[in-house]
């Protein structure tokens, strides 16, 4: 008899993360039914979904980082439910894209991809999502071992770089908003390698001594 | 066996790796005693069954309301970070004063009628989805902000080689030229487009009577510069004010109007009162708003996009579908309303009336 089940006190928190973070798709969605998203609306509900999976990654690869500098750990369990919403909206991002946007029109899928090769990098951040997005439980950071995993899923950042430079590239003109997300993840991987090169020099440091 | 080594333990005693496992992963609480454990027997059975549904109902109602919190904080900040996209209500029709349109004489301008494929674009999209940087850079921007706009008084200064150059009260221009209705297409460099009914005057009505001089080979047209007036000169984005360019003979062709209403009403400041220029047969960004400035000049003049991007915004700027922006297909377009895209056509459905005016020029060079 174990007594009493204690249950994970975060057992709230994929909930939490995953109802908050559908709302906003969900509120697009229902604006865009009911003819709420303006003139152009299927324009507007790409660059929102794009918006959102690029916001989440960077949340996504924070968390890490928020662990190297403060010390914090609470925002690990949050990591891989961030990084699947940003898979999430990353795929719908595509879907309207290639559904909404190119209805009727596939045949000018590959003429567009090659004049605007920002569609191909960001394809490109799609699909290296994939294999992180299939390997995010723990069961398989079991079946791969940490090693292993770490190393492919350290494959993120290509996938933020790949995701901002796609940002940038489509831009008009004006690259603000872009450049803003940008040194985001400039920071965000600058405290990465720092912290990477200090462990480095200490462990040489230990095997001198 | 050495003195100092560990006392052996049987391997009867060692913890089973699933239970180590289970209980490494789900330990068991630092506060509660277990009340089952420490007296087996009926009434102790009830005591725990006591707590454990009582506990068990207390944490789920906790969890909800953490779950239900914590939802209502992500949700609503990832809300709040990304753009808020509310809509600005159209203005009303009613709010723009009517214009006189012209009792149709005979124009002297041949002007081409839509098909049926090319219904207007509602007043509400054409007065709320706008380009005009000067109020800022969404396409909501112009319908929000651009009340700061003061369209009286307003003066246009025709200048330059001509004749006559002359300053041009707004009031008076608008009663110099009798005004005519033209159904445009409107097709932006960003592959949208809109069917616009404007109403206007032929720009060459306007040129004619400065009486340019043999050397005006060129139309320069500057817009208002004014931050107070327009926010978005506060930034850089753009070098201001904006400026934009004609060749004399496209200036001169009866389908090149300056515009000073839409749907048989005053202009909206977003969309460039009080008045504007319209070539249907260029891309948008060559429609410049708000114009104070009209110069004829020997030299092409600077335009604001092409400054911006040489490579990606030339000085002509025809529609063009088999020439492609460097960063996308200009092959088809999104008609504003419409769910699928559509070919764009070439010089935007006007080359029988004006492919002439390129004869010979490379399309591709003087994009």
């Amino acid at each position: 008899m174990s007594g009493v089940k204690r249950s994970d006190p975060y057992a709230w928190l994929p909930w939490a993360l995953w109802v908050g973070g559908l709302l906003p798709g969900a509120i697009l969605l229902y604006r865009g039914l009911t003819g709420d998203l303006g003139a152009n609306p299927i324009a507007e509900g790409l660059n929102a979904c794009g918006e959102l999976a690029i916001k989440l990654l960077l949340m996504c690869l924070a968390c890490t980082p928020l662990r190297i500098v403060f010390g914090w750990t609470k925002q690990m369990r949050a990591r891989k439910h961030l990084g699947l919403l940003a898979f999430t909206y990353a795929l719908a991002h595509f879907t309207v894209y290639l559904g909404l946007d190119r209805l009727g029109d596939f045949a000018s899928v590959p003429a567009d991809v090659a004049e605007r090769p920002f569609i191909l990098v960001g394809f490109l951040a799609l699909c290296l999502l994939i294999p992180l997005a299939v390997t995010s439980s723990v069961k398989m950071v079991k079946r791969l071992g940490a090693r292993r995993w770490n190393r492919l899923h350290s494959l993120v950042y290509v996938i933020g770089i790949l995701a901002i430079t796609h940002f940038v590239l489509r831009a008009k003109k004006d690259v603000t908003e872009a450049s803003i997300h940008g040194a985001i993840l400039a920071v965000l991987l600058g405290v990465r390698i720092f912290d990477k090169v200090r462990r480095a020099a200490r462990t040489a440091q230990l095997q001198r001594s | 066996m050495g003195k100092d080594d560990p006392p052996r333990i049987p391997s009867s005693e060692i913890t089973k790796e699933e239970a180590y496992r289970a209980r490494k992963d789900n330990p068991p609480p630092e506060e509660a005693v277990d009340p089952g454990t420490s007296n087996a027997g009926p009434a102790s059975e009830d005591i725990r069954r006591y707590f454990e549904e009582r506990q068990s109902r207390r944490s789920f109602v906790k969890q909800l309301a953490m779950a239900t919190a914590g939802a209502a904080a992500f949700g609503g900040g990832l809300l709040a970070i990304t753009k808020s996209r509310g809509l600005t209500p159209a203005p009303e029709a009613s709010a723009l004063a009517p214009l006189e349109i012209a009792s149709a004489g005979p124009s002297a301008s041949p002007v081409p009628v839509l098909g049926p494929s090319d219904p207007q674009t509602p007043l509400g999209s054409v007065t709320t989805y706008n380009n005009f940087y000067e109020f800022g850079l969404s396409k909501s921007d112009p319908a929000e902000h651009a009340g700061s706009l003061k369209t009286r008084p307003w003066t246009v200064s025709i200048e330059g080689e001509c004749h006559k150059p002359k300053v041009f009260d707004i009031e008076e221009l608008l009663k110099a030229f009798p005004l005519e209705e033209r159904v445009y297409r409107m097709r932006c460099v960003e592959a949208w487009s809109m069917v616009i009914p404007w109403l206007g005057f032929p720009l060459k009505a306007l040129l004619d009577k400065v009486e340019p001089t043999s050397r005006a080979k060129y139309v320069a047209f500057t817009t208002l510069l004014d931050p107070k007036q327009m926010p978005g000169q506060e930034t850089g984005v753009l070098d201001w004010p904006y400026v934009e360019g004609l060749r004399i003979d496209e200036a001169m062709h009866p389908l090149a109007i300056l515009a000073v209403g839409l749907y048989g009403r005053t202009l909206p400041n977003q969309n460039g009162a009080p008045i504007r220029l319209v070539v249907p047969w260029k891309y948008g960004f060559k429609g410049i708003k708000s114009i104070v400035k009209i110069a004829l000049v020997e030299e092409q003049p600077k335009t604001t996009w092409n400054g911006a991007a040489s490579r990606e915004y030339g000085f002509f700027a025809n529609v063009n579908p088999y020439v492609d922006h460097p960063r996308w297909s200009q092959a088809t377009e999104r008609r504003i309303g419409d769910l699928q895209r559509r070919p764009t056509l070439m010089f935007n459905g006007y080359a029988e009336q004006v492919a002439s005016l390129y004869s010979g020029m490379n399309l591709e060079t003087f994009f």
